[in-house]
């Protein structure tokens, strides 16, 4: 299992354009990816429960990946969360 | 009586009452479902046609109010397809036996109260938005709006415009005319008026009022005309039966040869969409089919369509056309043909960018298995493979060394197949200035004139405003034509046109004394053209 950790710089938190575009990246994957943050973890693939975690500037997630793929998916994301949030 | 003009698509008079398409407010009941299988597969097909709508909308903003304002119909799409939302909806169905419209409205409750219970304000106004796609589910799947197999009687159908979501679900039998506000003379319901060979006014400044009224549309002069007169009526009339008089006259057509007085066959072919049209081609007495368009397979379909799948659809337009040539083109997605599942970034200049055989060669594993699936099929009739968008002698190589492995690995496990003749589509002016080095590679050339047009005089066909300018005659289209038939017969490969300019018949005899071997045309169009070749 691959990890990382980001604090969000993105004022709007993860909304609904990014958490959009999060899913499609993690679709790309065959690895099991989930967005950990305040306390919950979820599947990254679900767009409505990403969303409904409000996470907002300044919070920090921790991305996992587990999987075949699990090392460039980690690398994808990650420079996902760079770039957008 | 009052009349409107607008631009004509297809010439042909129809008189019948109007349909007015618009949509409508939905309410939402609660049905108990026995058949709750069957009441997912509804689901199913109305979020597809949900999805379809959303896609156009983006399409639209993003055209009309930039990408930023645009990406919430994208979000829209990807709510839509949440696994939470659509499990929640499966869920209920099954469990609780109720009608899809109430479980979607359910969820969408559910799902919006979620956010609207977050003390993010943002995130408050999502609620909004998960109950607008359960809206537009509910909407399709009432019927609302895109539904148009309630209609009775046949009508003339009245829109602002219609996108391919909707024009899918129509009831082809129960449409005299279209008559929209919007659209181009290449737009999706043109193109459709013209298969159905139904007249069609598009630009016409149309009124809800019409709704139910009787009218006359004439594709001769591209006039509405809303509660004609006595005088008007019987006009209309006898022009519908001069069209009839003249349509028995091509039906003794039939079965007749398409040779020029002088003695010069041309194959005339047809162009289909779909494994249905096949029907429509014979109909019409078409000699082949000169381009099964592939699309379908992958448009209609949710995720890729397997080998299975394809092939079973090959082989069926094969063993109907019984032995006649079928000539199949390969994957041409991309552009203004999208499917989700391809996960196609979205591109600033899409007829340039990539589809095609350009996608085909980047995930050969997409080429192979439609390769496989039509080189199956070649043992059922007579099929050819042709590859589109080629610009160069290399993505020939490229492409047939693909299809030579394909048959080894058939060849490999025994399955059978047969030699099959291999063409490309010459669409891009690359294609015409290469056709001497590309006729070396293959057996024929196809003409494909609305990429052609568009590409040579750098005009986007889809943008109604150039629509005046966009010019298949142009000269120098038709002296593209000349030179790559020259360079074909000069390298011993046949050549074709299998684009709308094929059955222009102001150019038929131009196209046969420049030397073109075949014409494929809309099914409607293979007796007037087989006529007027006839009578050269």
């Amino acid at each position: 299992m691959r990890t990382f950790e980001y604090a969000i710089i993105d004022e709007l938190g993860i909304h609904a354009r990014p958490a959009g575009m999060l899913v499609k990246e993690v679709k790309k994957f065959d690895s099991k990816i989930t967005l950990s943050a305040k306390g919950k973890t979820m599947d990254a693939g679900k767009l409505m429960m990403i969303m409904g975690m409000g996470i907002k500037q300044g919070d920090v997630v921790t991305v996992s990946a587990e999987g075949e793929d699990e090392d460039t998916a980690i690398a994808a994301i990650e420079k996902f969360f760079k770039e957008n949030l | 009586m009052e009349s409107y003009t607008g631009k004509s698509i297809f010439q042909k008079v129809a008189v019948g009452r109007i349909f007015y398409y618009e949509k409508n407010e939905n309410i939402v009941k609660r049905n108990r479902i026995e058949e709750t299988e069957g009441e997912i597969k509804r689901f199913e097909a109305a979020k597809l046609v949900a999805l379809g709508q959303l896609d156009r909308i983006y399409q639209k903003a993003l055209k009309e109010v930039g990408e930023d304002n645009a990406a919430v119909f994208e979000v829209h799409k990807m709510m839509m397809e949440d696994e939470d939302y659509l499990e929640s909806i499966h869920s209920m169905v099954r469990e609780q036996k109720v009608n899809a419209e109430y479980a979607v409205a359910m969820t969408g409750d559910n799902f919006a109260k979620m956010f609207s219970q977050m003390d993010d304000e943002y995130m408050k106004a999502r609620a909004a938005d998960v109950k607008d796609i359960s809206e537009r589910l509910v909407s399709v799947l009432l019927g609302n709006g895109t539904d148009m197999g309630a209609l009775k009687e046949p009508v003339i159908l009245v829109a602002d415009d219609l996108a391919p979501s909707e024009t899918v679900q129509l009831d082809k039998s129960k449409i005299l005319a279209f008559v929209t506000r919007y659209g181009s003379s290449n737009s999706h319901t043109a193109i459709l008026a013209r298969t159905m060979n139904i007249p069609a006014v598009i630009g016409v400044d149309i009124s809800k009022e019409w709704n139910g009224k009787m009218a006359a549309v004439d594709g001769y002069t591209g006039t509405v005309y809303i509660e004609p007169d006595f005088d008007c009526m019987e006009r209309m009339k006898n022009r519908i039966a001069e069209d009839e008089k003249k349509r028995q006259l091509m039906q003794e057509l039939k079965g007749k040869e398409t040779v020029t007085k002088a003695g010069r066959k041309i194959h005339l072919y047809a162009n289909i969409g779909n494994v249905a049209d096949t029907v429509s081609a014979l109909q019409n007495d078409a000699e082949g089919i000169g381009l099964f368009r592939s699309e379908f397979l992958y448009l209609e379909a949710k995720d890729f369509p397997s080998e299975e799948e394809q092939f079973q659809a090959y082989k069926t337009v094969a063993e109907s056309m019984g032995g006649k040539k079928v000539i199949i083109r390969t994957l041409d997605i991309g552009a203004d043909k999208q499917v989700d599942y391809f996960n196609l970034d979205k591109e600033d200049n899409p007829a340039m960018g990539y589809r095609a055989i350009r996608i085909c060669l980047s995930q050969p594993e997409i080429f192979r298995t439609q390769l496989r699936a039509i080189l199956r099929a070649s043992s059922f009739g007579n099929i050819s493979i042709m590859f589109p968008m080629i610009i160069s002698v290399k993505e020939v190589r490229e492409a047939k060394r693909i299809l030579e492995e394909v048959k080894e690995e058939l060849k490999e496990k025994e399955v059978p197949y047969q030699d099959v003749e291999t063409g490309i589509m010459i669409e891009t002016p690359a294609a015409v200035f290469e056709s001497g080095e590309l006729a070396k590679e293959v057996d024929f050339f196809s003409i494909g004139t609305n990429d052609l047009t568009q590409y040579t005089l750098a005009i986007d066909r889809q943008n109604p405003k150039l629509d005046h300018i966009y010019d298949p005659h142009h000269p120098a289209v038709l002296k593209a034509i000349k030179m790559v038939v020259d360079n074909a017969h000069e390298h011993g490969a046949w050549v074709g046109i299998c684009g709308e300019l094929g059955a222009d018949l102001t150019l038929t005899k131009t196209f046969v004394e420049m030397g073109l071997d075949e014409l494929s045309v809309s099914p409607s169009f293979v007796l007037p053209v087989r006529n007027e070749i006839c009578n050269l």
